[in-house]
């Protein structure tokens, strides 16, 4: 695979794990979280650990993200800090 | 206090990035990883199990105690979240919305528990109700079997392709979820109940150790699945590649049943009432 995907992935990787752990709305958080998971996913194939990638798709991006949606939706939207 | 801790963080950072320079280079040949075991798994796999995919062989064949014990955390994921989470109430004057189809007229009654809903007469909804849309549900009703299909193919090719026993499963799990999610939790609950998703989580568990006890006892080491051979018409080699299925669909039912635990202990706080 060609380098420069793998720099655009890895900086969206960066910018998402940023925005998760910055925004102040917990549902943007969990969205995301969510895609920060596929950027890993996508990053995985890339390196052929095609398993892994599978994994983290179906559990990373998939199943926590609806876990983190049910959490925020019976506790609270907004961070107090 | 919060200065401190970023600049921790950034040191912490920082020396963790110095020594990924001490790392072999991604896929070098000299590396470590990739001159003991590997060569091995890479040369024996096919002889000893005849699995083509040395992933799923190494996570359920030579590292299979590993495997077992990542099943039992999951069991334990879900157990936790049952314990922290689920409140018991007394069901009897619960209160709640009734939609009369007919007319579409919401009424609140109590006791909602004891009406009858098979005239179709009246609908049970929720109080944080958005009105169930007739696009998405007839979409996910639709779509929930090519998902579940899909999940059993991942378990069971799960020695040919990528996919095996926790991928299959949580695709599994999500296909309730996603039942639960377009329609509302009552509904997923008709279709595994509370009990029934408890109890594969624990079934699960249990056809993973139970194989290997079943292996112990035929003579063989714990998980070794080569001595399944002496119950099963196989020779050694097949009934590894076999007791890697078995074990697969062991990690498959209990990752389903704790997913479907787990979302419907977090959607609802606990009270089976509402969900999502």
């Amino acid at each position: 695979m060609t380098w420069e995907l793998d720099l655009i992935i890895l900086a969206f990787v960066v910018i998402a794990a940023l925005g998760a752990i910055t925004i102040r709305d917990l549902l943007g958080a969990a969205i995301l979280f969510g895609a920060y998971s596929f950027m890993m996913c996508l990053l995985w194939a890339i390196m052929g650990a095609v398993d892994v990638a599978f994994t983290e798709a179906s559990v990373g991006a998939g199943v926590s993200t609806v876990f983190f949606v049910a959490a925020v939706f019976r506790t609270t939207r907004r961070t107090k800090d | 206090m919060k200065i401190i801790g970023l600049i921790i963080v950034g040191l912490t950072g920082l020396l963790l990035i110095y020594a990924t320079g001490d790392f072999p280079d991604w896929g070098d040949p000299a590396s470590p990883a990739n001159n003991y075991l590997s060569t091995r798994y890479i040369e024996k796999t096919m002889e000893d199990t005849s699995v083509p995919n040395i992933v799923t062989a190494v996570l359920a064949d030579y590292r299979g105690f590993d495997t077992m014990f990542e099943t039992t955390v999951i069991f334990s994921a879900g157990v936790v979240c049952f314990f922290l989470l689920r409140v018991f109430e007394k069901k009897t004057d619960e209160e709640g919305l009734l939609r009369h189809n007919a007319t579409g007229i919401t009424l609140r009654i109590k006791g909602v528990e004891k009406i009858s809903y098979s005239t179709g007469e009246f609908d049970r909804i929720d109080n944080l109700w958005t009105p169930q849309d007739l696009i998405i549900t007839t979409a996910c009703r639709l779509l929930i079997p090519f998902i579940q299909l899909f999940a059993l193919y991942v378990i069971a090719h799960g020695h040919y392709s990528p996919g095996g026993g926790f991928q299959g499963g949580v695709i599994l799990g999500s296909s309730i979820i996603l039942l639960a999610i377009s329609h509302d939790l009552r509904t997923s609950l008709t279709r595994i109940s509370e009990k029934g998703a408890g109890l594969l989580c624990a079934v699960g568990v249990f056809i993973y150790a139970g194989t290997g006890a079943l292996c112990l006892l035929l003579g063989g080491n714990f998980l070794d699945y080569g001595a399944l051979s002496k119950i099963l018409p196989l020779d050694p080699v097949s009934a590894r590649s076999f007791g890697i299925l078995i074990v697969e669909v062991g990690v498959g039912i209990a990752v389903m049943g704790s997913m479907i635990w787990i979302y419907s202990n977090v959607s609802s706080a606990g009270r089976y009432r509402e969900g999502l």
